[in-house]
């Protein structure tokens, strides 16, 4: 794409054009090479937006806390954009992306641009294409960007690559205490919701939850996750002011990584994971292209499922032949 | 090498809650190996239309069982085409009387789907008219 172009594409993302940020969006997905030259381009001039991560099992309200969020963000004038993952299925390909049903309230608000992506694949609980889309947001001038990551399990942690502050949204009922202590997406939360605090249980989850993080040890930069607890929607008008105070945490939270000079770690690991995910897509997914198109590749599957060769023998010949390392 | 992927949203315009065939399709869509945006019942043609821009979808399915088809569907149209975004494909479905079909379709929706069609058939004729627009950013 020539220079020209690249500064009109960029003029048109600053001044909020949103049919031309939703197409690069779905360019960025469906991996059209131009679409990484407007990220190349516009790359210098992001930085701006703060990104909110919210993660949990399916059904634990992520899109509706996201739904009260952007109310709540936009009640102090913060523009609010949302990328919404859902899986994609492993047999068709397909998806059926359905966040946005909880997400009504804002039609007609141009503070507010939501998407919504399939994970096309990946199994970090997001899509490939969201590191990038949260660049186009940010440079779209939205102040706050919140991320939703698919109905995650316990191990699902790419979300923790992308945003400043992590949401992990709890429900009452899905376990005992042990669950509280275990590895993965416990340990990423910087704020805990427990949602449906109403539904028998969300005591004990409270309590639960306290326990575990008395136990724990270090903390960065002083932060100790807190607890916050929302009830039901039956009862909009609490429900709002529940989410209202999650946002003040949520505020707290940036304010707390600014001080500690927290932010700039953050940003330290983002950048890391950012460059590794390049490099493979940059060298390892044109050799796979490459394998693929003379169908060298299936002849390897062949020899490998056949148990004549093992798949390392193969990578190394690979690696012989492509990198002079 | 891009790998485009059919983009369907799947709405309910209007006051009716009768969503099972909108369901239905969300979920043959999915198993045609399109990406489905399903936004549930009771939208407005304005917050269809906002999401359908916001989403880039190629086609947009309403259906309507309650009867407002000849006035919610081409109000979809119209605002399409005030946003600058006619290449979106509309078309239709639900109780929708034959001889409506010829204002609809005046109105600017390409095709009209009734109870008892072929899943196959309406797979079909996305497959021969909906392309995924490769419009210059």
């Amino acid at each position: 794409m020539e220079q020209e172009r690249l500064e009109q594409v960029f003029e048109r993302i600053k001044n909020g054009d949103v049919r031309l940020v939703s197409r690069l969006i779905r360019n960025l997905e469906d991996k059209v090479p131009e679409a990484k030259e407007v990220i190349k381009y516009i790359y210098p001039y992001t930085g701006n937006a703060k990104v909110v991560g919210i993660t949990g099992a399916p059904g634990a309200g992520k899109s509706t806390i996201t739904d009260f969020l952007i109310s709540s963000f936009r009640a102090q004038d913060k523009t609010v954009g949302v990328l919404a993952v859902d899986p994609t299925s492993p047999f068709t390909g397909g998806a059926l992306l359905g966040d946005r049903v909880r997400m009504q309230n804002h039609a007609g608000d141009s503070g507010v641009f939501i998407r919504s992506l399939a994970t096309r694949g990946a199994l970090g609980g997001l899509s490939a294409a969201v590191e990038d889309a949260i660049h186009v947001l940010d440079v779209m001038g939205k102040d706050i960007i919140i991320v939703e990551t698919v109905g995650t399990g316990q191990s699902e942690v790419d979300i923790m690559n992308n945003a400043h502050t992590i949401l992990v949204v709890l429900t009452p009922g899905m376990g005992d205490d042990v669950q509280t202590i275990k590895a993965g997406i416990m340990e990423i939360a910087d704020i805990f919701v427990i949602n449906k605090g109403d539904q028998p249980g969300a005591r004990k989850l409270y309590m639960d939850l306290m326990r575990a993080l008395d136990m724990m040890q270090d903390l960065p930069g002083g932060w100790k996750p807190p607890i916050v607890k929302l009830e039901s929607i039956a009862k909009p008008a609490e429900y709002a002011n529940q989410v209202d105070s999650l946002k003040e945490k949520i505020e707290e939270h940036f304010r707390f990584l600014k001080d500690q000079k927290m932010w700039e770690l953050r940003e330290m690991r983002k950048a890391r994971v950012q460059l590794i995910n390049a490099i493979e897509s940059q060298v390892l997914s044109p050799i796979l292209e490459l394998l693929q198109k003379d169908g060298e590749f299936d002849n390897m599957v062949q020899k490998i499922a056949e148990k004549e060769i093992s798949p390392h023998e193969f990578a190394e010949q690979i690696r012989g032949k492509y990198l002079k390392i | 090498m891009s790998d485009r992927k059919l983009r369907i949203m799947v709405a309910k315009p209007g006051l009716d809650g009768h969503d099972r065939g909108a369901r239905i399709l969300a979920r043959y869509f999915r198993d045609c190996g399109y990406e489905v945006i399903y936004t549930g019942c009771h939208q407005t043609p304005e917050q269809i239309v906002e999401a359908a821009i916001q989403e880039d979808v190629d086609l947009i399915g309403l259906s309507c069982l309650s009867g407002a088809h000849k006035e919610l569907f081409p109000k979809v149209v119209k605002l399409l085409r005030e946003k600058g975004a006619e290449d979106i494909v509309v078309i239709g479905g639900g109780i929708i009387p034959k001889q409506d079909f010829q204002y609809l379709y005046d109105q600017g929706i390409k095709e009209v789907f009734t109870p008892g069609t072929p899943l196959e058939e309406i797979k079909e004729w996305i497959d021969k008219n909906v392309k995924v627009e490769d419009r210059i950013l």
